[in-house]
């Protein structure tokens, strides 16, 4: 009772803030009347489309593609008032910064995250009631022209979409608006929220095109973890002194190279040093999690070997036998003439060495816009690929264990840890940006694990891919003909 | 109380406020002084525990600003150098909101927010919309705001700009019964009568430094020199025979009139009165020549674009 009330004093503050808002935000019609012309006028105009694309696809009986159009149409509708209430949310702070409403209101003993959850709930449940609304307005208009109406899982999906991409749109636009000056250099910004957003309503919109339950509830999940994070991210770095400690947007480009550089070599004066010193700690901060990128490692790759044995079988099977036979003399035809008969591109050190580092490259780039999330699934993909791979010879006649021995171990005991690494460090660059430091700004912090992670590519997973690579396509081939008996 | 030492604030290679220390006690009023820029809103941000101090420490009302904002805060009624207010408010809704915010109860909150939009005459005006106010009225109500959680300690900037006169006069007879009823008192403005009307310490801030502070009196003395006196005669009077007391100089004279510099008035005074009399002076009145803060302000301010240059 005694910690309910306690709760309770707390949130008081944040709900009057939310009440505060939202008096202002009903009380300016430049506000209102565009998002209720959205809101409404919307769903009409996306229920003519999507009456047209029907009757347009049904003269070619392509009744799937019926069924899969108007769960996309919802999804759309949802989307929209959310870009036009995106400005509202990112001049919740820089805005009143400029109208200088915010010293006064900083300047109470309101905490910080009670601030930041205020502002971050109204500006999360204006956009999303008239999504709602459109949304509603839609499927009374299907059901009232009897198109096929998507089922109701589907429905609460697609709501929790909405609910997921407003929280990620929103909470990215106060962060946004807590770092920017000037409510112009905020919309300038927001392209950051809007291209990834766009990416990733591709990737919904083809998953429902794929109509597999399971995989959108993941991307449910995924998306709503996302926009945890992000709100977490806000929250820690959430620093009055940074609303009110600058007055111009300006880009410090020396700033930035000192500090990164200040970060990357720190007090170092050697490359021998730099090893000994930052690159060693780099990796004893990340230890705990290479253990436990490891041990998902083995998770993978012997849940995508039982998968594959359980999955592929069939298939394998039904391969006719000369097809079998085709098939391995062709991989066996490249493994001679890796050893020097004739050296096939896709064998040669460059190639692999380049291959793996772009894979590493790209994991990275999706790890940077997750918090490490997406590197980690990634990275897990990539090591399935062994288990899938040995599974498969398996069915085809071959014990795993010499080709695991021979054609992986040699090489993957430098490939995986330099994968294992630069997913680790990026995944603690995750946390690191999730945890409160009030000695640092936002952009401190970020080039700092953007070091971080540069001091362990460069001293340490580049090096490893280029052994890896060397010994891929030296020794593997040879190994592999020596130890693997092909028919 | 507020008690700064080696207050310091710099962003990226700017020291916005460099070493500053200061002491104000309850009862007393302090005035900042400062060209625009001087690093006057930096310090008082700093004591509002809105910036972290990159060196040095600062105490409010007995809580350090680096650790402890969040009671800092709740002790402190500020008024921004921009009013602040939120125009689609009504000047009820605004006081509700903030004296909501400062964690008032309802009853004390109603209570002082009546009083206060009484006291400035804006309970007509209570159910307005703040964005149809005047400039003194926007003023006046940001300075409720301030005062809405009734604080012991105040920082006030420009607390009189864009008032008329007779609100201006209210707001000062509003700051006086403060200072009387013990509240530590900043007041950052560049209305030096205002400030020698109520401050009675003075500090003047240059590029983030505190060239002078101390009393009105102290000032006056270290910037201006010893106090001069004016003695005026009845008719013209020949200085033939005077010879002047020592600590006393004769700086100027005509028939009419005598000016004295005074070292150490209470002494030197009555033995001049006495020599005149003595020299058949047909004096009617001796009185200290006024000096202003302003003299004060522009002294300093002429002496450091001087060591500048």
């Amino acid at each position: 009772m005694h910690s309910m009330t306690r709760i309770q004093a707390a949130l008081n503050p944040v709900w009057l803030i939310v009440q505060r808002e939202l008096r202002d935000y009903l009380r300016d019609w430049r506000m209102l009347l565009p998002s209720l012309i959205l809101t409404v006028g919307f769903p009409f105009l996306m229920n003519g489309f999507t009456f047209v694309a029907v009757n347009f696809v049904n003269r070619y009986g392509a009744n799937l593609v019926v069924e899969r159009l108007v769960p996309i149409s919802i999804l759309i509708i949802g989307f929209f008032p959310l870009t036009t209430s995106l400005l509202a949310a990112l001049e919740s702070f820089v805005g009143e910064k400029e109208r200088g409403t915010i010293e006064p209101l900083l300047s109470t003993p309101l905490e910080d995250w009670q601030l930041y959850l205020g502002k971050l709930i109204v500006s999360t449940l204006l956009p999303l009631t008239s999504s709602f609304l459109s949304i509603l307005i839609y499927i009374v208009l299907i059901a009232y022209q009897r198109m096929v109406m998507p089922s109701i899982l589907t429905i609460v999906q697609l709501l929790l979409l909405t609910v997921s991409h407003a929280v990620l749109m929103v909470s990215a636009a106060i962060v946004i608006s807590t770092q920017s000056t000037s409510i112009k250099g905020a919309n300038l910004l927001a392209s950051f929220i809007v291209i990834p957003v766009a990416i990733l309503m591709q990737g919904e919109t083809f998953l429902l095109f794929w109509g597999n339950e399971d995989v959108i509830w993941l991307g449910v999940l995924a998306v709503l973890v996302m926009a945890a994070l992000i709100v977490r991210l806000g929250l820690a770095h959430f620093q009055r002194e940074y609303l009110l400690g600058r007055e111009i947007d300006m880009l410090h480009v020396s700033w930035l190279a000192r500090t990164f550089w200040k970060y990357f070599k720190g007090e170092t004066c050697s490359v021998i040093e730099w090893y000994r010193i930052l690159v060693a700690e780099s990796l004893k901060k990340a230890a705990y999690l290479v253990l436990m990128l490891a041990l998902l490692s083995v998770v993978s790759i012997v849940a995508s070997y039982l998968w594959a044995q359980q999955e592929l079988s069939d298939h394998v099977t039904l391969l006719l036998p000369e097809s079998r036979m085709e098939r391995i003399e062709r991989l066996r035809g490249s493994f001679l003439s890796a050893s020097g008969i004739e050296e096939p591109f896709y064998l040669h050190p460059w190639f692999l060495f380049f291959h793996n580092l772009r894979a590493v490259l790209i994991a990275a780039f999706f790890g940077l816009f997750s918090f490490g999330v997406l590197n980690v699934v990634l990275y897990m993909l990539n090591t399935s690929v062994i288990g899938v791979v040995l599974g498969i010879f398996n069915l085809l006649g071959y014990s795993p264990l010499p080709i695991a021995l021979a054609g992986i171990l040699p090489h993957g005991i430098f490939e995986l840890p330099a994968l294992i690494l630069s997913c680790a460090i990026l995944l603690r660059a995750g946390i690191v940006l999730v945890t409160p430091q009030a000695q640092r700004t936002i952009g401190e912090v970020l080039l700092d694990v953007v070091a971080d992670w540069m001091r362990v590519m460069i001293g340490v997973v580049i090096p490893l891919l280029l052994i890896a690579a060397l010994v891929e396509s030296y020794l593997t081939p040879y190994l592999l003909l020596r130890f693997v008996s092909f028919p | 109380m507020i008690e700064t030492y080696d207050l310091s604030k710099v962003f990226d290679d700017f020291w916005a406020v460099n070493g500053v220390s200061l002491t104000v006690r309850p009862g007393q009023v302090l005035a900042l002084l400062g060209q625009n820029g001087a690093g006057k809103t930096t310090t008082v941000r700093l004591l509002t525990a809105l910036l972290r101090p990159t060196r040095g420490w600062a105490r409010v009302y007995g809580y350090d600003v680096a650790t402890q904002g969040s009671q800092v805060r709740a002790f402190i009624g500020v008024l921004t150098e921009q009013h602040g207010l939120y125009l689609r408010m009504t000047a009820r809704e605004y006081l509700d909101f903030f004296g909501k915010a400062y964690r008032l109860d309802p009853q004390q909150r109603v209570a002082r927010r009546d009083q206060l939009l009484e006291y400035f005459g804006l309970t007509a005006f209570a159910d307005r919309r703040i964005g149809e106010y005047s400039k003194g009225m926007k003023q006046k109500l940001a300075l409720a705001r301030a005062l809405i959680h009734d604080p012991p300690v105040l920082l006030l900037d420009e607390p009189t700009s864009a008032m008329d006169p007779e609100s201006a006069r209210l707001v000062r007879e509003h700051i006086a019964g403060l200072k009387s009823s013990q509240r530590t008192i900043v007041i950052c403005t560049h209305n030096l009568i205002e400030a020698e009307m109520l401050a009675d310490t003075v500090a003047i801030i240059h590029r983030g430094r505190i060239l002078i502070q101390g009393t009105l009196d102290e000032l006056k003395e270290s910037v201006l020199g010893p106090r001069e006196y004016r003695v005026q005669f009845a008719h013209p009077w020949s200085l033939d025979g005077f010879a002047p007391p020592p600590g006393a100089v004769l700086v100027h004279h005509d028939p009419l009139s005598l000016r004295f510099r005074v070292d150490r008035p209470h002494y030197v005074n009555p033995q001049l009165l006495q020599e005149l009399v003595a020299c058949r002076a047909p004096v009617v009145a001796m009185q200290e020549v006024p000096r202003s803060l302003e003299q004060v302000y522009l002294k300093v301010m002429e002496n450091v674009q001087k060591s500048d240059a």
